[in-house]
């Protein structure tokens, strides 16, 4: 087996899963990817842009917080967030975005395109677009686009063009269909700024490399509050960005578990979920070996989540290489159990996370439990909940009869 | 997600419908029963060969009378197992080049394959076009550089003249969408068997003229 720390290998392998399969017609745009992106590394002068970006324009180092009346809800186990929601843009996904973005301008391109699930990667690939000056297109799926309004309007608001897609789910795996499909007719002037640790190679690990600072961090400021390693680090997966973000400096500390949060949606016993990593198998999605929710024919599954970002049938493949390897491990979250932690965090530390996030939180309440009082559990908090507020409030029914319709007309 | 509105919503319908894995076999079997003298191709994305199994795949398609497979999503560097498999049962391994393959790259492509080369016409998805790409007669003439192989043009084509176009400097010509659409659009299955009829007739014809 492949070392844990050493992937992908030069064919973009995380041991079984990974590799590029794509069309003829994509090849040649994606060796140019990943051959400029091995010239960026080796670029002191693209780093340095990199973090002055990261710094002064995303506003790292992001916070690392206390919840201390949270945890009191997870056994008394000490919960640190790392602050992702706190970035511009309001989630993990603006680190790629600008890394990817000047890639492309690097290559000489002038047009962004990228899929969206819940809205936050379209919003951090629109905003790197005006703050660029390139164009910009966003597939979404039409159902993604009724249940994330608010972030179709910032994504337009910043000068992008949002497509809703029809086909299918009408979900995160058809946005990246149509994005592909849009990338193989324009491939000379465009770039795909793919916003997962999905697709073919390079992307799982150049998008991985680009979130890898979200661990850097949190790894430092952890011993720096506790003078120890967290027990265990928890994050939300959908396609798996903002978790192998935050997994991928901890890789090497054997005593920190790494534990994935998938989504189970109305349960893993039944048809409705999400949860790839607990209920697929190996199969090929999106131009990589991967974990797949497929029938026993190969065809996709429809996914299903409350949350369009981690709405999903595919992940990651280093995600699938740490599960089989056994370094991480992954467990399911329902709908409900998502939702009780969103509005747990909210009424006891002031912060409301976003859907995904919430998935995190509900699986650190979890092990909070198991670990006891003496834990120290870091969790990642990828996004912030601003965007998830009308699906809050017909969850909970937060809004009276009239502010209801308001808020529906909205969409 | 490599295919246009046409083959998308054929795919819809067909998997709506029940469509399984063997029942694309079973096609197979069928038409060359009734045909032995030409050869079928199943063209198909991967993960379906992959998930039913790559021998037994291959050794199913054999025994149904297959001629072999169109893997458009299979490059070439994830395709060893499969050619082994295709191979030992005398499978053919068409794959695709397309406008924006180096020299270099179409050399070790047809290195590879078998049967015909597909060599498609523009950068883009399935689908019918009103023109067929300028970029196809130098794909085409660049691939024969490197091969004995026929090559095949496709993508966008759907009409005689189209046809007859490609035909002066291909070695066959590829139709799909244009097939797939007549089908849709037909108000019976029969009406579409015919309006498939005459789209062959009208296509060889525009082939011939040549």
């Amino acid at each position: 087996m492949s070392d844990v720390t050493s992937v992908p290998d030069a064919r973009g392998y995380f041991g079984a899963f990974g590799g590029r399969f794509i069309p003829e017609a994509l090849v040649a745009a994606v060796e140019q990817v990943a051959d400029e992106y091995e010239k960026a590394k080796a670029d002191p002068a693209f780093t340095a842009e990199l973090n002055t970006l990261l710094k002064d324009y995303t506003g790292r180092p992001s916070p690392l917080t206390d919840v201390r009346r949270f945890s009191a809800e997870a056994g008394g186990a000490r919960i640190l967030l790392k602050r992702e929601d706190l970035n511009h843009t309001g989630s993990h996904k603006i680190n790629n975005v600008l890394g990817q973005a000047l890639l492309t301008r690097r290559m000489g391109k002038n047009r962004l395109i990228a899929e969206t699930g819940a809205g936050q990667h379209g919003v951090a690939t629109a905003t790197a677009a005006a703050l660029f000056g390139m164009d910009c297109t966003i597939y979404m799926g039409e159902v993604d686009t009724q249940r994330q309004a608010l972030n179709v309007a910032r994504m337009r608001m910043l000068g992008a063009e949002v497509v809703p897609v029809k086909s299918g789910s009408r979900t995160l795996k058809d946005a990246i269909n149509e994005a592909f499909r849009d990338w193989v007719a324009n491939v000379d002037s465009t770039h795909y700024l793919f916003g997962t640790v999905a697709g073919p190679h390079p992307f799982p690990m150049m998008v991985r490399d680009f979130h890898r600072v979200i661990g850097q961090e949190a790894r430092a400021q952890v011993l720096d509050r506790t003078g120890r390693l967290p027990d265990a680090v928890v994050a939300c997966v959908g396609g798996g960005s903002n978790a192998m973000g935050v997994f991928y400096d901890f890789i090497p500390d054997a005593g920190v578990r790494l534990v994935g949060i998938e989504a189970a949606g109305e349960g893993v016993q039944t048809p409705r979920h999400a949860a790839t990593l607990t209920k697929g198998d190996p199969g090929v999605l999106h131009g990589s070996r991967t974990y797949v929710l497929q029938d026993e024919d190969g065809q996709t599954i429809e996914s299903h989540s409350i949350s369009a970002g981690l709405d999903y049938p595919g992940v990651g493949p280093e995600h699938a290489f740490l599960k089989d390897s056994g370094r991480a491990e992954y467990r399911p979250c329902t709908d409900a159990d998502a939702m009780n932690a969103l509005r747990l965090l909210s009424r006891t530390e002031g912060i409301i996370p976003a859907i995904e996030s919430s998935h995190a939180l509900a699986g650190a309440l979890e092990l909070g439990r198991e670990l006891g009082p003496e834990a120290v559990i870091l969790v990642n908090l990828s996004g912030r909940g601003d965007k998830d507020m009308h699906t809050a409030a017909q969850y909970f029914g937060l809004l009276d009869d009239s502010a209801a319709d308001a808020a529906g007309g909205a969409k | 997600m490599l295919d246009g509105a046409t083959i998308q919503t054929a795919d819809d319908i067909a998997l709506r419908g029940g469509v399984r894995t063997k029942d694309v076999l079973e096609t197979i079997r069928t038409v060359t029963a009734a045909n032995p003298t030409v050869p079928v191709l199943c063209m198909t994305y991967w993960n379906p060969v992959d998930r039913y199994g790559q021998a037994r795949f291959a050794a199913d398609l054999a025994a149904a009378g297959g001629a072999g497979c169109i893997l458009p999503d299979l490059p070439v560097e994830e395709a060893d197992e499969w050619l082994a498999a295709a191979a030992e049962q005398g499978l053919a391994t068409v794959f695709v080049v397309a406008p924006s393959s180096r020299d270099e790259r179409l050399a070790v492509i047809t290195a590879k394959g078998t049967g015909f080369v597909y060599a498609a016409a523009v950068m883009g998805v399935t689908g019918t076009r009103a023109q067929v790409g300028d970029m196809a007669e130098d794909l085409v003439a660049r691939t024969r550089a490197t091969t004995e192989l026929p090559v095949c043009v496709g993508l966008g084509v759907s009409n005689a003249a189209q046809a007859a176009e490609v035909a002066a400097f291909a070695d066959g010509v590829i139709v799909g969408s244009a097939f797939v659409q007549r089908i849709l659009d037909a108000a019976t299955p029969e009406a579409g068997y015919g309006a498939v009829r005459e789209l062959t007739a009208e296509l060889a014809q525009g082939v011939r003229k040549r």
